[in-house]
């Protein structure tokens, strides 16, 4: 029989190990998932994992890497912020739905005039519209009590029917043949989020999203309101004695986690995406959630497991090109780490112990 | 000897570094309402759990209606005819009364038919509950009732009732007594702990008294005055060291009118306070736990708003301002719950000197955290009270409970607070860092700061406090100068008679 038994203190060694064995875990479990599909394992791991970063076509899918990777770093690291208080914001894809569109109107309501200061107008716009989003949750937690995990989801719902509408309504291209989806921003030089370096797939979400993680890690560790979420986090009665605002710190982690999943929305609509479109998200809210929990929460694992997700996203690709794998197991691919790193997370606090068989 | 029910015949029971049952002995009898009494600490709920079968007794048997009776758990304990009402309840919200009381059975029969019979039971004991009755919408003696129809429907010899008037408003008393002494007339004997004197007047036909884990004392509490079980309660040993009368100071916090609502359920609300605190002076504020304590301290600390002009602190109104307004202002507290209150047991020492100290010790500049003044804080502290740690970097829940009070009190006491208020300072804390505790929340005092110690340890407030009030439901009791003070009066302080004796003899 093996038993769990607590830990006096959180084990060090495993809070880094867990997630590197997750990872491991979750290779092998894919491996056998893959071979049941009749694909070779190890070559599939190899062409998801290997392939992106050192194969023939790496020069192509690197650049990818900070493309698929910045959204998710950004997304992330706002989350982390507000986990780490206790604060549970499941609904950032609709923050970065809300984010693009609010972007996306600025830029498409300006269009066709060109100036320098449209672009920053449009950031400025998607981390208000992210904002606001988060906002409903937050306030509705604060004034009523309500749950922010289930208002901040049902509204990633409300905000892709709002997105369905915009693309077929308010925002479709008039020029566009009547197809749904709106003009090109990307196309458009005033409000285009373009490479800073050509072909590096360094764009201004990129620098966003670096800015957010030392700013991040800044705060957690340096400043009283870092102190304050992780004091919320681990002890809500003594952050009380300490003066800890509950209700602030619930608008300020609600409101910085929307702002920065908007901004992500915004650098995406503007620069890879382009356009308003029905299916313009992805679910990079969502997996950003597991991307904070397999980085620890922490600013730096976030941008090794943001790396790590882009990686599944872009070798998925092409495994789904080239050996035909459907897209549908690279989904349970990453739901499947989120659930190893849960399950593995469990010796940070506990170890197993060989127990005598009782006879009961 | 044949009318005896229950024969308890030198239980004993000790835990590590306490025993909370030394060879207990005395007779329940059938048919009557049985009174426990004793301080906290005294045993009484260990003694309790004994006999319903949630704590195996060291050594000691128990006769039941003349066969030995060792529950080894609760389900033999009902099985063999003994219900317990405990003072938290354990009920489902958002179920009705009838789910409620099936999930408590062994064997619970079809729902309409329990209905049936919960109806049947709350008519015939004059307990109106309604078993359709969702029991989120009741109210605390409503939900008592839920608990108490449970146990009589395992039609019980006897019947346990932990402190069962402490929720129950004065009409819900009444009828409780009226449904106690119905039973009591059918033969079911009650086992009554409460801490509240006239009650047991009123109710109960013989009262064992309890202290330090040992039967002191019996009587009939019909023919004893509240004043003489409060002395056997309390002890007439009382350490009461001479302390030199100090010329008290101006009042530094007022607390006028004090009152709040209860901020969680089955918490106490404050009604009325009125105190003033002098600077130079240590209040000692007594009391049975459950009679304030905690809130009175939110409510000092800012956790809990009042308005703006029930609290004072040198003529400032600060009824309204939060934690961290009121330690800039010089008024600092340490509440009771060391772990996840006072300190969150998985930050270092450090981040927990922050956790009051970043104000007045000024370690933040312009929001950001000056970790190495607050370091050299956390080991100011750790060396000024001798806190046995290997270092400010080390967790608080590595401490040992004495040491992490040593580090949370001393924290306060080295922010140098004009007002400094502290909820049990040496609650589970050895006897030498108590000693110290002490004395330094004296030597504070002789520093000119008023200091305020609520504590359940009345020997301790004897020893150091210059006056004495105590908290009973909410209310607090009118300060008396500690000298001189008797036993006999502090024991009706706590038990509420202060109403009229005390307050007369004050007068």
């Amino acid at each position: 029989m093996i038993r769990l038994e607590k830990r006096q203190s959180p084990a060090r060694l495993w809070s880094v190990a867990a997630p590197l064995l997750a990872v491991a875990l979750t290779m092998v479990a894919g491996g056998v998932l893959f071979a049941l599909l009749g694909k070779d394992p190890l070559a599939t791991i190899r062409t998801i994992f290997w392939d992106p970063l050192f194969g023939d076509f790496a020069f192509y899918y690197r650049p990818q890497l900070f493309i698929k990777g910045a959204p998710l770093v950004l997304i992330a690291i706002g989350l982390s912020l507000g986990f780490r208080a206790g604060i549970w914001n499941i609904g950032a894809e609709g923050q970065y739905i809300m984010g693009a569109l609010a972007a996306a109107g600025v830029g498409l309501a300006l269009y066709p005039l060109e100036s320098a200061w449209i672009f920053p107008l449009m950031v400025l716009a998607g981390a208000i519209g992210g904002l606001l989003w988060a906002m409903i949750p937050a306030l509705l937690k604060v004034r009523l009590g309500t749950n922010e995990i289930l208002v901040s989801l049902m509204l990633v719902y409300v905000a892709e029917f709002t997105l369905a509408s915009m693309a077929l309504g308010l925002m479709k291209n008039p020029e566009g043949m009547g197809f749904p989806g709106s003009r090109n921003l990307s196309q458009y030089p005033s409000a285009a989020n373009l490479e800073i370096i050509a072909g590096s797939g360094m764009h201004w979400g990129v620098v966003a999203a670096l800015l957010a993680v030392v700013s991040a890690y800044v705060v957690l560790s340096r400043h009283m309101l870092g102190f304050s979420i992780r004091l919320s986090g681990q002890s809500p009665r003594a952050a009380a004695f300490a003066g800890v605002n509950a209700g602030a710190l619930v608008v300020i982690c609600m409101g910085l986690s929307g702002a920065l999943a908007g901004l992500a929305g915004m650098f995406e609509v503007a620069g890879p995406a382009g356009r308003v479109s029905i299916d313009f998200n992805v679910g990079y809210g969502f997996t950003a959630i597991i991307v904070a929990f397999l980085g620890r929460l922490h600013p730096l694992g976030i941008v090794l497991a943001g790396g790590l997700m882009a990686l599944t996203y872009i070798g998925g690709d092409i495994a789904q090109g080239s050996l035909g794998l459907p897209i549908a197991s690279i989904q349970l691919f990453q739901g499947g780490l989120l659930f190893s790193l849960l399950a593995v997370d469990v010796m940070v606090n506990y170890r197993l112990r060989w127990a005598k068989r009782r006879i009961i | 000897m044949s009318d005896v029910l229950l024969r308890l015949a030198g239980l004993t029971k000790a835990y590590p570094g306490v025993v909370a049952n030394s060879a207990v002995r005395f007779d329940i009898r059938a048919g009557e309402i049985h009174a426990l009494l004793g301080e906290n600490g005294a045993g009484k709920s260990t003694l309790v759990k004994t006999i319903y079968g949630l704590v195996q007794p060291d050594s000691g048997t128990m006769i039941l209606r003349g066969q030995p009776y060792a529950p080894g758990e609760p389900r033999a304990a009902r099985a063999a005819g003994v219900a317990m009402v405990f003072q938290h309840f354990s009920l489902f919200d958002a179920l009705d009364v009838a789910e409620n009381i099936a999930l408590g059975m062994e064997n619970p029969p079809p729902l309409r038919e329990l209905a049936a019979r919960i109806s049947a039971v709350s008519e015939a004991y004059g307990l109106p509950l309604a078993p359709r009755r969702i029991v989120g919408d009741l109210s605390a003696g409503e939900r008592q009732r839920v608990e108490i129809i449970r146990c009589l429907l395992q039609d019980p010899r006897l019947l346990i009732m932990d402190e069962p008037t402490s929720v129950l408003t004065p009409q819900e008393v009444d009828i409780l007594f009226q449904t106690l002494r119905k039973l009591c007339a059918e033969g079911v004997s009650i086992f009554y702990i409460s801490h509240k004197l006239e009650e047991i007047r009123a109710l109960c036909q013989h009262a064992t008294i309890l202290r330090l884990g040992r039967v002191v004392g019996t009587c009939d509490p019909r023919e004893t005055s509240a004043r003489a079980m409060a002395e056997m309660m309390v002890g007439a040993s009382l350490h009461v060291p001479s302390r030199p009368a100090v010329e008290a100071g101006a009042a530094v916090l007022r607390l006028n009118g004090l009152s709040a609502p209860p901020p969680r359920a089955f918490g106490t609300a404050l009604r009325d306070i009125t105190l003033d605190i002098r600077a130079g002076e240590v209040l000692g504020i007594g009391g049975v736990a459950g009679n304030g304590q905690d809130e009175l301290l939110l409510a000092l600390s800012g956790e809990v708003r009042v308005e703006d002009a029930m609290l004072r602190l040198r003529d400032l109104p600060i009824g309204r301002k939060g934690p961290n307004a009121r330690r800039k202002l010089g008024l600092l507290t340490a509440p009771e719950e060391r772990m996840g209150h006072a300190a969150a047991p998985e930050m270092s020492l450090t981040e927990n000197a922050l956790l009051s100290g970043a104000g007045r010790e000024g370690l933040t500049r312009h929001g950001f955290l000056r970790w190495r003044r607050a370091r050299d804080f956390a080991t100011r502290i750790i060396t000024r009270f001798d806190v046995r740690t290997p270092g400010p970097d080390n967790t608080a829940r590595s401490l040992s409970g004495g040491n992490l009070q040593k580090f949370v009190i001393g924290r306060e006491i080295l922010q140098h607070p004009d007002v400094l208020v502290v909820n049990q300072p040496t609650w589970g804390v050895d006897a030498a860092a108590a000693a110290a505790i002490r004395q330094a929340l004296l030597d504070l005092a002789a520093g000119g700061a008023a200091v305020v110690v609520v504590s359940q340890d009345l020997d301790e407030l004897m020893e150091i406090a210059d006056r004495f009030a105590a908290l009973n439901d909410g209310r607090l009791s009118e300060p008396r100068p500690t000298r001189g003070l008797t036993v006999e009066e502090i024991g009706l302080m706590l038990g509420g008679s202060h109403d009229m004796e005390a307050a007369h003899e004050a007068a």
